[in-house]
């Protein structure tokens, strides 16, 4: 089975001008390097990294919001980025996502029923009449929990939660192959969030999606996802099944995530100390393995090369020198 | 420290914070109580809307106006009432007594001042602290206690020059400068990435059991409460609706809306495929139902529950809940 | 409420004016001439404000001036509004070349004084009403377009413009349903209070002698006409001048509760 997605060491590089008018120099910042994984069909992959690991990057670049600088993305075998005007509009409708500030989502002057049939009337408008896109976006509606009559309403009339609904029966309503769903939770309330969750679970069955979920929270990554990333600076450190990630964590970083994340557990002990340091400078970036310099089991070796990603166990990999002994070059 | 002599820094009686709006009374804190002692921290947990960010400006008497006021309430701090002092009392105690560090690092610091320049001015608001020298070095030494590198060259930069983790780090130092008896964070660490926010909780507890100051944590992410609080209340609409130690809380909820909290979030612990679900929306503090405001989403409401608004019950190992489920407690 | 005092009546003149006179604004009456408003001795009730050196009613003609003030002052207000809309959501949505040269341009029109610019076009292109109106396009189009362009900017980083592309919108669908109806708040406010400054650049250019001439009636001309009799008949330019204040008053205040209304942060302004 051909896997649904493909991203084939991916290289993002963005210019950045420095310096004042007389003396402008352009710096590279260097968001995403030589990333690859692959999703297959129905799964629910899981990219999880803090702010300058690139995940975000790697959305937009799926989506064609930017280009890639090097490498590719196959899209159902096809390489996105020699798409024409007719691909891509094809694509569009193939590919959606949604954001996590779902007020920021949805246009405020537009009424939630004319939001929902959007994407309708963008792509099927000289085809559907204007009774069965009515009919369309009344059935989102319901399928993402919301009663017909919210569909005359304006956004600043719903909650954070009914909000968000909204984005995502929009997301839904031309039946796409495969969801971003970029930090689909993280702005709500706790008492909602599995509400959403459990929509999102849901809808991904009825309609056989597949997703591909960008977040910080690693306890919500664990629940829904079933193939995670781990990513760092640009790179992804840790790539496998979920369960095996979650169980025996190999990479340090990994390791240091998830002991990071506060716990409900009164009492819980932190068997390590807290990870010192912060992230490098994305536009000089350290030598070699980009965690080196807050790593405590660093050696000159990863200061030297970049380690690549190795399949240490089945469905495991890490870009690690000193996992399991094995050492890689780039 | 000797359980026994623990001071009591903080005892709020009864605390009540209205809005006065065009569309009608917002009761954002309607009857809160609770103390801290020192060296003790609180964690006040809560969704939006349940009062815990007003029930903290209210502690500084910052409460926005002209909309919103204090309405009753004591708020004793050291044993004195705040709320009948005049407001240049007040200012004398703001970051001398009470200090406070808020959600958002990149609005809390001025972009036009160098962070020396921000971080002395506490000690230039200390009395009989004239000289330069002195103040100078007191800003390096404390930036140096929140573990700032190079303290004395990075005095020169500016906040657009510090990450997320190191502005948020200097807030606290120029909240600490004056060793204050009382510490209010809150969210501190929302907009702050997992690493760097463990980074900071640990330096938190760590200026808290170096100074022994009351800590005040407000948040709506159990987690940090479970990992840096002693003692805990949950707020819901505007009011307390269980308190207790933070084992005690987490281990044997009593409020149902605390037990359903607990069962929503994904733990990184469990094995369960779907998320239990709290039914419902939080609630429009101008359209509260009668009765308990938890009812409509409650999955053990009784009758009773729809008609009065459960006082506070004790509960069995310690703390107290307002649920009329434990009335059998009361009564035992 | 003040605002709506004030500028009601204007409008009120200005569409209906016709029907409110009590004489023919241009019949001129040189026995009747200058005489004094009712509440003063030796007016009457038939000439409430008096008359000008031309015997002509005042009351009268300030009726019928509110008509051209206010035909100047819309006019101008829309096609500068059109122009500097079009070409500030151009600006800011596209950004890269076509903003530069569009700034720039704004840039350079703004060095010149406004008062300058409509002296200049007046002069050129002879007085009249169709001048003045040029000249108001002309001058206040720059402001629309640096404010426009600045919230078009802003609103580009929202979510839903994003997704707007992500959906498949063509640019143009974005800027006609997402952008513009967005900027409908702003543009509105801005209008207001672009009227009461359209109003005074008639009035300025009529005063100056490069706006209209007579025998047209207008405010500015009645205050030109009337300079000389400051001292004797000091009602002729003095109640236009005050008809001019109230209606700028007017739509300075609807202009800045509107933009209370909608938007703290045209506060600048």
């Amino acid at each position: 089975m051909e896997p649904i997605l493909k991203v084939q060491d991916v290289v993002k590089h963005f210019p950045i001008a420095v310096g004042g008018v007389l003396r402008r120099k352009f710096k590279t910042l260097k968001a995403v390097e030589g990333v690859s994984f692959s999703i297959d069909r129905g799964a629910c992959f899981g990219l999880a990294g803090e702010s300058g690991s690139g995940k975000t990057t790697i959305s937009k670049l799926i989506l064609l919001l930017e280009k890639i600088t090097k490498g590719s993305i196959l899209y159902e075998g096809k390489d996105i980025s020699k798409f024409t005007d007719k691909d891509i509009k094809w694509y569009r409708t193939r590919v959606q996502t949604i954001f996590q500030d779902a007020a920021s989502s949805l246009n405020p002057r537009m009424r939630i029923k004319k939001i929902v049939s959007e994407p309708l009337e963008v792509h099927l408008g000289k085809t559907l009449s204007k009774q069965e896109i009515e009919e369309r976006a009344e059935e989102m509606i319901r399928l993402v929990g919301l009663p017909a009559d919210k569909l005359a309403n304006y956004p600043h009339e719903l909650s954070g939660g009914q909000k968000q609904r909204v984005a995502i029966a929009k997301s839904i309503i031309l039946h796409p192959s495969l969801v971003i769903l970029d930090e689909p939770v993280s702005a709500l309330d706790v008492s909602i969030r599995a509400q959403i969750l459990n929509l999102l679970s849901e809808i991904q069955e009825k309609q056989e999606l597949t997703y591909l979920i960008i977040a910080h929270d690693l306890a919500m990554l664990k629940h829904v996802t079933t193939k995670i990333g781990v990513m760092y600076m640009g790179n992804i450190l840790e790539l496998g099944e979920t369960q095996k990630v979650f169980e025996s964590p190999l990479h340090p970083y990994t390791k240091a995530l998830f002991a990071a994340v506060p716990q409900p557990v009164p009492g819980r002990l932190k068997e390590i100390p807290a990870l010192q340091g912060e992230i490098g400078n994305p536009m000089e970036p350290p030598s070699g393995c980009r965690f080196h310099p807050r790593c405590k089991f660093a050696v000159d070796k990863c200061r030297e090369t970049r380690p690549i990603l190795l399949e240490i166990r089945p469905d495991h990999r890490v870009a690690c020198h000193k996992a399991d002994g094995l050492s890689a070059t780039m | 420290m000797d359980l026994m002599t623990k001071k009591r820094i903080l005892s709020v009686e009864d605390l009540k914070t209205y809005f006065f709006t065009r569309a009608g009374v917002i009761k954002a804190v309607d009857g809160v109580s609770f103390t801290v002692d020192e060296g003790e921290s609180l964690g006040i947990a809560g969704e939006s809307g349940c009062g815990k960010s007003i029930t903290c400006l209210s502690l500084v008497r910052l409460v926005p106006q002209p909309a919103g006021r204090i309405v009753s309430g004591k708020i004793l701090f050291e044993g004195q009432d705040i709320l009948t002092k005049k407001e240049e009392e007040m200012r004398q105690w703001r970051g001398k007594v009470i200090a406070m560090i808020l959600q958002d690092p990149l609005t809390s610091l001025n972009p036009c001042f160098t962070i020396g320049n921000q971080v002395s001015e506490p000690f230039k608001l200390e009395k009989g602290n004239d000289q330069r020298k002195n103040i100078k070095q007191q800003a390096i030494d404390v930036l140096r206690s929140v573990k700032i590198p190079i303290p004395e060259r990075r005095m020169n930069d500016y906040p657009f020059q510090f990450s997320g983790g190191m502005r948020q780090r200097v807030l606290a130092a120029i909240a600490i400068a004056r060793n204050p008896r009382l510490l209010i964070a809150d969210e501190p660490t929302t907009s702050l990435d997992v690493t760097i926010q463990d980074q900071f909780l640990r330096l938190l507890k760590d200026m808290q059991k170096q100074t022994n100051m009351g800590l005040v944590m407000i948040t709506h992410d159990m987690g940090i409460v479970a990992e840096t609080c002693d003692r805990v209340a949950i707020m819901y609409a505007g009011r307390i609706v269980e308190s207790g130690t933070v084992q005690r809380v987490f281990l044997n909820p009593a409020h149902p809306y605390t037990e359903a909290l607990m069962e929503a979030l994904p733990k990184m612990e469990s094995k369960s495929k779907t998320l239990f679900q709290i039914k419902g929306e939080p609630p429009n503090l101008l359209q509260l139902p009668a009765g308990c405001s938890f009812w409509p989403r409650c999955h053990k409401v009784i009758d009773i529950c729809r008609i009065e608004y459960p006082p506070l019950f004790p509960v069995t190992n310690g703390g107290e809940a307002s649920c009329w489920l434990l009335q059998k407690n009361k009564d035992k | 409420m003040i605002p709506t005092l004030c500028l009601l009546p204007v409008v009120v003149c200005g569409l209906f004016g016709p029907l409110f006179y009590p004489h023919d604004p241009t019949l001129m009456n040189l026995e009747g001439a200058l005489k004094p408003p009712v509440f003063l001795s030796g007016g009457n009730f038939s000439y409430l404000l008096g008359t000008d050196h031309m015997g002509r009613d005042l009351f009268s003609r300030l009726i019928e001036g509110a008509r051209i003030s206010l035909i100047i002052a819309v006019f101008g207000v829309f096609f500068s509004g059109f122009v500097g809309c079009l070409l500030g959501v151009l600006a800011g949505y596209f950004g890269k070349k076509l903003d530069e040269v569009i700034m720039r341009i704004v840039d350079a029109q703004m060095a010149i004084p406004a008062i300058l610019l409509s002296i200049l076009l007046a002069t050129v292109l002879g007085a009249g009403v169709t001048t003045i109106i040029i000249a108001i396009s002309v001058v206040f189009w720059t402001g629309y377009a640096r404010v426009i362009r600045g919230e078009t900017l802003s609103l580009k980083q929202r979510d839903f413009i994003t997704l707007a592309r992500v959906t498949g919108c063509s640019r143009a669908r974005i800027i006609m349903k997402h952008v513009l109806p967005n900027l409908v708040s702003t543009i509105t406010v801005l209008a207001t209070l672009q009227i009461g400054s359209a109003i005074l650049i008639e009035a300025s250019l009529t005063f100056l002698g490069v706006g209209l001439q007579p025998p047209a009636t207008a405010w500015g001309l009645m205050i030109s006409e009337g300079r000389a009799y400051l001292a004797t008949a000091w009602w002729i330019p003095t109640f236009a001048g005050l008809a001019i204040l109230v209606t700028v008053l007017g739509a300075n205040l609807l202009g800045d509760w509107l933009r209370d209304k909608f938007d703290p942060k045209l506060r600048q302004l």
